[in-house]
């Protein structure tokens, strides 16, 4: 396990970095669009509401790895085939489109129910006054609503972290693909795949003490 | 300040709120069925009536909370049921306060009163606050603005609600059963604002079940019942001589 450790230590820290990295990216993009689909949701529109449920609805019904195949797999073939021959993308371009897609839909209703737990009596009083609803929305609901929202956030940003162990299917060098490796290196099945455990382990401990933490002075403060 | 915007119908500067056959559903359960109402510059009228007769219904209404099924409303010269209508210039003009108080909870006190007023460009934060200050004087809670809603009793929330409604300057103010969430000895302090209001020229429509403060207050009052107005008049004609069954039966219920 040591020698392990030795050998391929920095191997290792630089593919949790990039593990971090994704879960970030992903997750900020995720964030914009769980935005734009979560408010599709609550307003009154049928329109938005129906983009915005079948959005959700096809992406939570599909499992990330099939995602992620998709994306990393299938739309390149089908971008060459009307003509594009040289069109391919990278594990990492398809990692994080179809991390951030996966992510934004369960972050679209975190927003929606976050949104919704606001007292309609908020929205009325903001329209009295003139505001309009996107004023009332911005000023008004959402502050309210981000602080029931920070929770759900907070164990989505670890579910996510999570996720990308199954980027390493197309290719994209993250931690568990980076365990792959040594393993092939090795042969040491057991070693490896404790260590990779416990590095996931340690850094999702980490954040949920972190979380915990924002989340009592979110809900100390005002 | 009446001024701050060009009306688009017919002027009669009397008349501030006009209210032509308005019909409402809500699917389809009719709650107003025909109602037509006038309410002249500095008029207080009192909408009585049993819960699920309408009358919040007809507040809501007269500043668009509720969409109109049918027929016109009229405010201060503005058609609020023609969707060409600004209708978010018209509120600035109509101050609502709710049964709930609807503060907003995750701002001070202050930072309620000037929202809409900084935000709409009505004032400078300066002037907003200025003004703030001085309507939380009027309503005796100078020493809460930087308190948050939820360090406040019902009473003083909901003479916060009616400082912020004031705030906007606006000509009419709307009461959504005022009274009807708080603890029986804070009616008075809240009544005790809207009295004043009152004596100070201010058109208001109030629905309420405080008979005592329609007795006193009101110019007109008004009893609904199943989506119509059943009879209207003076305190004294409608409370202490009502002629149509209905208003009786219900009188009798509540003296």
């Amino acid at each position: 396990m040591i020698s392990i450790v030795q050998v391929y230590g920095s191997m290792l820290l630089t593919a949790l970095g990039r593990t971090l990295l994704m879960t970030v990216l992903s997750l900020v993009f995720a964030m914009v669009i769980g935005m734009i689909f979560g408010l599709m949701n609550v307003g009154h529109n049928r329109i938005f509401n129906c983009i915005g449920t079948v959005y959700v609805d096809a992406v939570r019904g599909v499992p990330l790895i099939v995602l992620a195949y998709f994306i990393y797999f299938g739309v390149p073939a089908g971008v060459q085939g009307i003509g594009f021959a040289g069109f391919r993308l990278s594990g990492f371009q398809a990692g994080f489109i179809a991390l951030s897609m996966n992510c934004g839909a369960y972050m679209a209703e975190i927003i929606r129910a976050g949104i919704e737990s606001v007292d309609r009596g908020q929205m009325e009083a903001g329209r009295s006054l003139g505001l309009s609803y996107g004023a009332c929305m911005a000023l008004i609901v959402v502050p309210q609503a981000v602080r029931t929202m920070i929770p759900s956030i907070i164990n989505q940003f670890i579910i996510t972290l999570k996720d990308t162990s199954i980027l390493s299917v197309i290719g994209f060098p993250e931690l568990t693909n980076v365990g792959k490796t040594i393993m092939g290196n090795t042969f040491k099945n057991l070693q490896t795949w404790a260590i990779i455990g416990i590095m996931y382990m340690i850094v999702i401990t980490t954040l949920s003490k972190i979380a915990k933490r924002i989340e009592r002075r979110v809900n100390r403060g005002r | 300040m009446a001024d701050k915007h060009q009306k688009v119908t017919f002027t009669d500067t009397s008349c501030k709120i006009h209210v032509t056959n308005l019909k409402k559903n809500f699917g389809k359960l009719e709650v107003l069925k025909d109602i037509n109402l006038d309410v002249s510059e500095g008029e207080v009228v009192v909408l009585l009536g049993p819960s699920g007769s309408g009358k919040s219904t007809l507040l809501r209404c007269l500043n668009q909370l509720e969409t109109a099924t049918g027929g016109q409303i009229i405010v201060d010269g503005h058609d609020v049921t023609d969707k060409h209508t600004d209708i978010n210039k018209v509120r600035e003009n109509i101050g609502m306060v709710f049964q709930h108080f609807n503060l907003f909870n995750h701002l001070t006190v202050m930072d309620n009163m000037t929202l809409a007023p900084v935000h709409l460009k009505l004032a400078t934060k300066e002037e907003a606050r200025q003004r703030a200050e001085q309507l939380l004087k009027r309503v005796g809670l100078e020493d809460k603005a930087e308190a948050y809603p939820s360090q406040l009793s019902g009473g003083q929330k909901q003479r916060v609600a009616i400082a912020r409604a004031l705030a906007m300057k606006p000509d009419i103010m709307l009461f959504d059963e005022p009274t009807s969430a708080l603890d029986p000895e804070m009616v008075g302090e809240v009544l005790a604002v809207m009295k004043e209001l009152a004596r100070e020229g201010m058109t208001m429509v109030v629905v309420t079940h405080e008979i005592g403060f329609a007795r006193e207050v009101a110019d007109r009052v008004i009893f609904m019942e199943g989506g119509y107005i059943v009879e209207q008049g003076s305190p004294e004609e409608l409370i202490l001589h009502p002629k149509e069954p209905r208003t009786i039966d219900f009188l009798s219920k509540v003296l």
